[in-house]
């Protein structure tokens, strides 16, 4: 459903995504995995229509989207949960849920149970500073899921994620998964992405490897976790 | 005959204008109308008593709150003229005795102004126990043809509280020039909270001053402001620690929505007890752009992002 193809970014003169080739199928989910600073973010940005590239192109259901605008690609069914998301003074979580369409309170307070809040305690509360970073970051996984989209980019969803949250966290994948969206699962560590259906290993802009979890898990161990090869290019021959 | 047709163009202007029409003619709630210089209404309830004298321009309030009295419904007053033209001043003069507790509730409505300057002068004191909470609703045409001067006084005793609620954002402001003033006594809550949303050429002046002078005097002074077109906008936020454990905050977001906008904040932290402690934020800028790509990508277009943000930081 989702292809990206030869894409390339130049940031301050500096190749951050350096033709990047991925394919991410229907109602999967697929893991990204690569160390900190290999332009994971920068990829997630271009996919939602934050920035442009300055080559390749990205195609969603067979449409050439290179060109689409951030609400254009949300309202085809793409979203993204940031790896720090935004605060908003004064809007309450059961509005936040009900931004991409009408829910009835029923389904408002179905997506908060699946992060693991409870309803009757966070659905007037502001998405605001009060909330902590772990609570933020459910109550953004849980906006995506109450948006039913046809593929839920995710940046870091573990990361800064306390030890309560983030059983939580991977339990909405799973259930944004049953629920037929295709998810991109973008993580720096290996721990959790169990969870995905075939994982892609990034560096240095690039896909560089993709398989079966274990083992690209075994290989980022392997090959990433002592490589340098970060603002270089990409392993030759991988 | 003539007060009822101007009363009911009243009433059917503050019900326009979101004010409870039920809270007027009830018994049970105190309230006070008031059109240009007359008083068209008044209903005391008990532990409350006002008094009130019609001047040339406006009229003297005197506004009692009696001592241990907690008034069940919100006491509402309105205050409004609805020609074109008018000067209205309000002298008010509120005295909230020990342990009581009220709330207020405030409509001002000048919806045809095209120059009506609206003047209120409030003297304003707060018994040794005593809560009192005043929200201050405005709505405005959209001439922009009103200038509003709220000034307050206000001395808050010892526990008391004072939380006051200003609100503008319905119509074009005009001129604001909002001058509160508060001097809390010991372990006393003082709150001031301003919300403005400027448009065309308005031109707002905002003054919150808090001045902690009791031991643990809390105060908040805080502004919400979203700025459209060519609105100037200046606020004065002032907190003075002057007493062992006094605590304040300045809190100002100035949203910058509009080409021809100036927007300032001149946050004053002055503190004198070396242990009191007062902080500041303040914010000026234009909507904050991941806030935007976070709604955008939930579907909704660029003006409708702005609408949710504004919304919410007005609220
Ligand atoms: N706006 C920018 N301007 C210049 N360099 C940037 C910008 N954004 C990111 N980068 C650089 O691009 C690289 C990839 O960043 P990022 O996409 O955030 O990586 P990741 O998410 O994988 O940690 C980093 O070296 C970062 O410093
Ligand atoms: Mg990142």
């Amino acid at each position: 459903m989702l292809e990206v193809k030869g894409l390339k970014l130049r940031l301050n003169g500096k190749p951050v995504i350096n033709g990047l080739n991925l394919e991410v199928k229907k109602g999967r989910i697929h893991g990204l995995l690569g160390v900190n600073g290999t332009g994971k973010t920068t990829l997630a940005n271009l996919l939602m229509g934050i920035g442009y590239p300055d080559e390749g192109s990205i195609i969603f259901e067979g449409r050439d989207i290179t060109k689409c605008t951030i609400s254009e690609r949300a309202r085809m069914g793409i979203t993204l949960a940031w790896q720090e998301p935004a605060r908003f003074e004064g809007l309450s979580i059961k509005e936040y849920l009900k931004l991409s369409r009408n829910l009835d309170s029923n389904e408002s307070e179905s997506y908060l149970w699946m992060v693991g809040l409870s309803p009757a305690e966070y659905l007037n509360r502001a998405v605001d500073v009060s909330l902590s970073g772990g609570e933020r970051k459910r109550v953004e996984l849980a906006s995506v899921l109450a948006m039913k989209p046809k593929l839920a980019i995710l940046d870091e969803p573990d990361s800064g994620i306390d030890v309560i949250s983030l059983p939580h966290i991977m339990n909405g994948i799973v259930e944004m998964s049953k629920q037929g969206s295709a998810v991109l699962l973008i993580t720096h560590s290996e721990t959790g992405i169990e969870i995905a259906n075939r994982v892609s290993v990034m560096c240095a802009g690039k896909i560089i490897n993709t398989g079966a979890p274990e083992e690209m898990c075994q290989w980022f161990k392997d090959n990433c976790r002592t490589c340098d090869h970060i603002g270089e290019p990409a392993h030759e021959g991988a | 005959m003539i007060v009822v047709n101007e009363y009911e163009a009243l009433l059917e202007a503050y019900g326009k204008a979101g004010g409870s029409l039920d809270a007027l003619r009830s018994k049970e709630v105190g309230n006070l109308v008031i059109h240009k210089n007359r008083v068209l209404s008044a209903n005391e309830v008990k532990g409350i008593k006002v008094e009130t004298e019609e001047t040339e321009t406006g009229v003297n309030i005197y506004f009692l709150v009696e001592e241990g009295a907690k008034i069940k419904y919100p006491v509402h007053l309105c205050f409004g003229v609805l020609p074109k033209e008018g000067l209205q001043e309000i002298t008010l003069k509120v005295e909230a005795q020990a342990d009581s507790e009220v709330t207020v509730i405030a409509h001002c409505i000048f919806p045809n102004a095209i120059n009506v300057i609206h003047k209120m002068d409030a003297d304003i004191k707060i018994g040794n126990n005593a809560k009192f909470c005043y929200q201050e609703t405005h709505y405005h045409g959209e001439s922009g043809g009103v200038k509003v001067i709220p000034k307050a006084k206000i001395r808050v005793g010892k526990k008391g509280i004072w939380q006051s609620t200003f609100t503008l954002i319905e119509g074009c402001v005009g001129m604001l020039d909002y001058d509160f003033e508060i001097f809390g006594e010991e372990k006393s809550i003082n709150e001031l909270l301003v919300k403005v949303f400027g448009k065309k050429e308005d031109d707002i002046k905002i003054v919150e001053k808090i001045h902690l002078d009791g031991r643990e005097a809390r105060g908040l002074a805080k502004s919400r402001l979203v700025l459209n077109d060519n609105a100037k906008a200046v606020v004065m936020g002032e907190t003075y620690g002057n007493a062992p454990f006094a605590r304040g905050h300045v809190d100002c977001i100035e949203i910058v929505n509009g080409e021809g906008v100036i927007a300032r904040a001149i946050p004053v932290v002055y503190v004198s007890d070396k242990q009191a402690k007062v902080t500041h934020e303040a914010a000026i800028g234009s909507i904050d752009k991941k806030q935007m790509q976070t709604l955008m990508a939930r579907g909704l277009n660029e003006e409708e992002a702005v609408d949710v943000i504004v919304k919410g930081i007005l609220r």
